[in-house]
């Protein structure tokens, strides 16, 4: 039977990029730190590691391009839901370039792909939350209301609400999904705060999972085959508080993946891989 | 065209209606020109031999060629100004839940709505839906797939999309290829269960101005009215957010509860093109509100002074219609799926029935372009004006003055004259023309209990119930004094204008908690009173009006006639981790240390909310009757009744059970508040909700007695929530009762499973009836302390005492 939003969480490929050695000192920041890239490449490479071997999802690594030193977050580059891929124009200039490879890749995994060619719209996919249901766009420094409005227009099944990042880089800086109606949500007041308007918009009814630290509220969730609910999160040394709360997921298949390089450099777990259903579209 | 009326004919009675129906042909019929509306729709449901007909409407064009729903209690004369009778027969209210309609008949009507919904685009999809969407509708207008009686282009014949394409025709006949043996109406479902999945489903859009003159959309639905700035979403109000809502001229207002994001309650101002735009918005939230919302329709209301339009919906509310419709006995009617001929053949311009003000919207990323055709939009501030201090009166004839098409047409006023626009001069006339007010009167006699609705979804949370004003008249008042503005927004919020958020708090406590789309709000502000103490009750207690769940659960409104009000002697203490009710006049302690363990509950608790409040309502009116027979035959001699609920949750099996997290909590007492903020504790911890409310009683079964309730409602904040939640799996329930000489027991227990967190409530309702002599105070406090005994591990979370005394009528009368 054919259905509509069946199957949250469901994934079968990734996508991620390598580092480039450009990170270390030009990749954007919002505080300044010093990035060992020798580390981030072992955090990476375990991360992806996780994804190939623990979870057995077919992965594409797309090289790192030293020209584009936030190349490794290819969350940002797009936004995949169901066979359609949004391929977006990130907020900061430098990082516009990321999409080529994105796109190439998602075009040989057979997706529809939407451009945002409007040279208003702004988008980056760390402002997207999907939880399933609907989206929410976070308004932020890199994303605008132009490409908010683009997005809505590529995904017309869904109710698109945008929301206030009142702090932070992206919306999912302090929140994902943690399962299907699950939404994990940071404790700063600036993240409870968003939340709430998402609560306001939204039809759907959500669980909330809050943890004490926003960074760790974001966390990557999948519903695979033979291993259920499956979540990838912060570890004990970077967020011991949070941790605990994620332990109380009893259903989910835990792992922590270590996050302390990437995270200097403003990423999340999420912006790491951009994760695919292909069994859905065929 | 067709056929124009039989004009020239003198003494014209009969008149030529022609509607189209949703298959798109045209069904002709005569009907006397002085019927009302609902002759000629209850004649085409005959002719469509559909039952469940409430869903459904008949629309007609004005002379601007916007779409109007006939007023059924309405003369069609008066409501076909100009031009042919031409009609559309469409579905008015979407189901949310397509499934729960009884008949297939009924099912393929709504299926033809969406189908056009689709194809004109005012319901977008994605090219994955169109496949899925079309290939239903193949199987369920050709059957199987069958490559010998079907030609290789078949499916070139339908319509599925605004802009068809050959691989959307391919997909779908791949798709349609995997359906062997479904059968229409079985292929109906499955297009219904993914259509009510859109976004857009169900959702009527006006065209509208905000405060700033930015063009937006209001879309009007189930659930509530929706903002929509291009295909955003950027706002929403759930019917029980709404206060109010009323039009002036062409400005509609909505009046929002006060919330987490905005302390007060505050007017939201849009401009529409028009009046008549204004009152077809405002008309269309009223259906709606009732149709989804209430038990039963109000009855319009009877003022002395009236201005404002009476309209009020008069059809079956959901409730009402699926009642009935559990009645039907018919054998399923055979009717035919003829290959809807609208969909072989592009549209034709004006062939298009509906709404097409909507479809602007729609249509490829086009930037809805609004209707204002020259109007000058000024700015709509929620601050009261004064400008209108003349009689309503003599607005409403200006304004059929000023809109071009009232000065065409004298109908229009007469028009204005039949609606009987009406004011509350008192209070409102500063704003509003035409109020509809989403809290339901209680108005001495006629009103005996009224029931609002609380099966249906989205019960409002209780917690946003401590209204602060005691009955209408002094909100009205409050609202003038507070004006609504809202101090303190960003940019962000003022374009939101209406989710002002107000510190909001961070939840130390990491833990999953049910998020409510509207609950959260109100459970935020009782964080404030957390770890605060309270035992305040004095005279302040008459300006605090439980408002919780105003249009649905509190059928008991006070009618502003605090005659007699609670005991200044029901106080809440509230500690961190231990809470302790304590009601001093009845000497009992009602310990819930253990309540906590309710945050990890989920659903079940919500759908059980919904239930208790029903339970409560019934009880409400089993007592009435109660007391009302007593009495009768006592003779004046003082009847007592009195109720109190317990219920106790207990969740069982934390391996799914998330987190059993201890967090402060605490009671409050919402009657110490008489100012506009409410305090209440926030999700986990438990709220106390004293609910004092009198109603008086006097109807025709019981002409002489006056009787006065109240209703105190204890409960943990959560239970409070709304009941359209996934209800879980029932595992079991049942029902015991016992008696005693005075006093009659009611021990229901439930369990439920959802998400594999069992939860086992247990309600027990205790109905003490008795002259004065029996010591009331003295019953409960040992009900609760037995239910505490036979329960330790289980923690009570609400307390409902529900008090019936007989009242003087001079006492009663307000």
């Amino acid at each position: 039977m054919a259905g509509l939003m069946a199957g949250f969480g469901h994934y079968t490929h990734a996508v991620v990029r390598g580092i480039p050695s450009s990170l270390a000192k030009e990749a954007l920041r919002s505080c300044q730190a010093e990035v060992d890239v020798a580390k981030a490449r072992r955090e990476h490479d375990a991360y992806v590691e996780v994804l190939r071997t623990r979870l057995g999802l077919e992965v594409v690594e797309l090289p790192a391009d030293e020209s584009l030193p936030d190349c490794v977050f290819v969350e940002d580059a797009a936004v995949v839901c169901g066979d359609t891929a949004l391929i977006t124009r990130p907020g900061a200039e430098s990082r516009r370039r990321e999409t080529e490879a994105m796109k190439g890749a998602l075009k040989d995994l057979n997706l529809n792909i939407v451009e945002m060619t409007d040279e208003n719209a702004t988008l980056d996919g760390g402002d997207v939350l999907f939880t399933g249901r609907e989206f929410f766009v976070g308004l932020s420094k890199r994303t605008n209301q132009r490409g908010a409005e683009i997005l809505a227009d590529a995904f017309k099944d869904y109710a698109v609400s945008t929301v206030p990042v009142l702090e932070g880089l992206h919306l999912k800086t302090f929140c994902s999904m943690g399962g299907p109606g699950l939404i994990v949500i940071g404790s700063s007041e600036p993240a409870q705060k968003t939340l709430k308007i998402m609560q306001q918009m939204s039809d759907h009814r959500y669980d909330k999972l809050t943890v004490p630290d926003d960074l760790a509220a974001n966390c990557v969730y999948m519903n695979l085959p033979n291993k259920g609910h499956v979540l990838m999160h912060c570890t004990p040394e970077q967020y011991p508080e949070s941790v605990k709360v994620f332990e109380k997921l009893k259903d989910h298949m835990l792992i922590p993946v270590s996050n302390l390089e990437k995270v200097k450099v403003d990423g999340g777990l999420t912006c790491c891989s951009m994760l695919i259903n292909k069994k859905a579209n065929n | 065209m067709s056929r124009s009326p039989l004009r020239g004919v003198k003494k014209v009675k009969i008149m030529q209606c022609k509607i189209t129906l949703l298959d798109g042909s045209d069904y002709t019929l005569n009907v006397e020109k002085r019927v009302k509306g609902h002759v000629l729709f209850d004649k085409v449901c005959d002719h469509l031999n559909l039952l469940e007909k409430d869903y459904f409407g008949i629309t007609y064009r004005d002379m601007e060629n916007q779409k109007n729903w006939l007023d059924p209690s309405k003369e069609l004369k008066k409501q076909i100004r100009t031009g042919p009778w031409n009609f559309a027969f469409n579905v008015k209210f979407y189901p949310p839940d397509p499934s729960q309609l009884t008949e297939d008949i009924t099912r393929y009507y709504l299926c033809l709505q969406l189908r056009d919904d689709v194809v004109s685009g005012r319901l977008p999809c994605s090219f994955a839906t169109h496949t899925v969407l079309g290939s239903y509708t193949v199987q369920s207008e050709l059957g199987d797939y069958d490559p010998e009686e079907l030609a290789s282009d078949y499916i070139s014949e339908l319509r599925f999309a605004p802009n068809q394409t050959k691989e959307l025709e391919e997909k779908v006949m791949e798709l349609h290829k995997t359906y062997k043996g479904m059968t229409p109406a079985e292929a109906e479902m499955h297009f219904l269960e993914n259509a009510k999945k859109l976004s857009m489903y169900g959702v009527d859009l006006h065209h509208a101005k905000d405060s700033e003159g930015v063009e937006i959309m209001l879309g009007v639905c189930a659930s509530g009215l929706l903002i929509y700035r291009d295909r955003l979403r950027i706002n929403r109000f759930a019917w029980p957010k709404i206060l109010k809502i009323s039009y002036k001229r062409n400005n509609f207002y909505i009046k929002i509860r006060p919330g987490e994001f905005e302390q007060f309650e505050s007017t939201i101002g849009f401009k529409l093109p028009n009046h008549r735009a204004a009152k077809r918005l405002w008309k269309v939230c009223v259906e709606h509100h009732t149709f989804f919302r209430l038990v039963s329709p109000e009855a319009p209301p009877k003022k002395f002074l009236s201005l404002g339009s009476k309209f009020r919906y008069s059809g079956r509310t959901q409730a009402q219609t699926r009642r009935a419709s559990s009645q039907i006995i018919r054998p399923a009617p055979f009717f035919e799926r003829s290959s809807s001929k609208r969909y072989n053949m592009s549209r034709s311009l004006d062939g298009a029935p509906i709404m097409e003000n909507h479809e602007t919207l729609m249509k490829d990323n086009a930037a809805a372009k609004v209707i204002a055709k020259g109007d000058i939009i000024t700015t709509v501030t929620t601050e009261k004006k004064v400008e209108e201090d003349k009689s309503e009166q003599e607005d409403t004839h200006k304004d059929a003055a000023e809109t071009p098409e009232a000065a065409a047409t004298t109908p229009l006023r007469q028009d204005t004259k039949t609606d009987s626009e009406q004011t509350d001069f008192a209070f409102d006339g500063d704003i509003t023309a035409t109020e509809y007010s989403f809290i339901r009167r209680v108005k001495g006699e006629n009103v005996f209990i009224k029931h609002s609705n609380l099966m249906l979804e989205d019960t409002e949370p209780s917690a946003d119930a401590v209204k602060h004003q005691t009955n209408i008249s002094e909100m009205k008042r409050s609202f003038l004094e507070t004006g609504g503005s809202t101090p303190g927004l960003t940019e962000w919020e003022k374009r939101l204008s209406s989710s002002p958020v107000h510190s909001p708090r961070a939840h130390e406590a990491p833990m999953i908690e049910p998020l409510e789309p509207q609950d959260v709000s109100y459970a935020e502000d009782k964080e404030d009173t957390e770890g605060k103490e309270m035992s305040t009750l004095d005279e302040k207690e008459k300006s605090v009006v439980p408002r919780e769940h105003e249009t649905d659960k509190n059928d008991m409104l006070p009618a502003s006639m605090g005659k007699e009000m609670f005991k200044a002697d029901t106080s809440v203490l509230t500690e961190a981790q231990t809470t302790e009710v304590k009601m001093l006049s009845t000497k009992m302690e009602i310990k819930t240390d253990d309540m906590i363990p309710l945050k990890g509950i989920d659903s079940p608790k919500k759908a059980m909310a919904s239930w208790i409040s029903e339970e409560v309502k019934t009880e409400a009116s089993e007592v009435i009757s109660v007391a009302a027979k007593e009495m009768k035959t006592s003779d004046g001699l003082k009847e007592n009744a009195e109720i109190f609920t317990f219920e106790d949750i207990q969740s069982e099996q934390s391996e799914s059970n998330l987190v059993q997290n201890t967090q402060q909590f605490s009671f409050c007492c919402p009657l110490h508040i008489s100012t506009t903020t409410c305090c209440l504790p926030s999700f986990p911890p438990a709220a106390a909700k004293p609910s004092p409310d009198i109603v008086e009683v006097a109807t025709k079964d019981m002409p002489v007695v006056h009787t006065e309730t109240k209703t105190i409602t204890y409960e943990a904040a959560e239970v409070d929530t709304n009941g359209d939640a996934d209800p879980g799996v029932l595992l079991s329930a049942q029902t015991i009762t016992s008696e005693t000489t005075s006093t009659t027991t009611t021990t229901h227990i439930t369990k439920t499973v959802k998400g594999g967190i069992s939860e086992t409530r247990i309600e027990k309702r205790i109905v003490i009836t008795g002259d004065a002599d029996i010591d009331h105070d003295e019953a409960l406090a040992q009900a609760i302390k037995e239910a505490k005994e036979q329960h330790p591990d289980m923690s009570v979370t609400k307390v409902v005492v529900h008090k019936e005394t007989e009242i003087t009528p001079e006492e009663g009368e307000d």
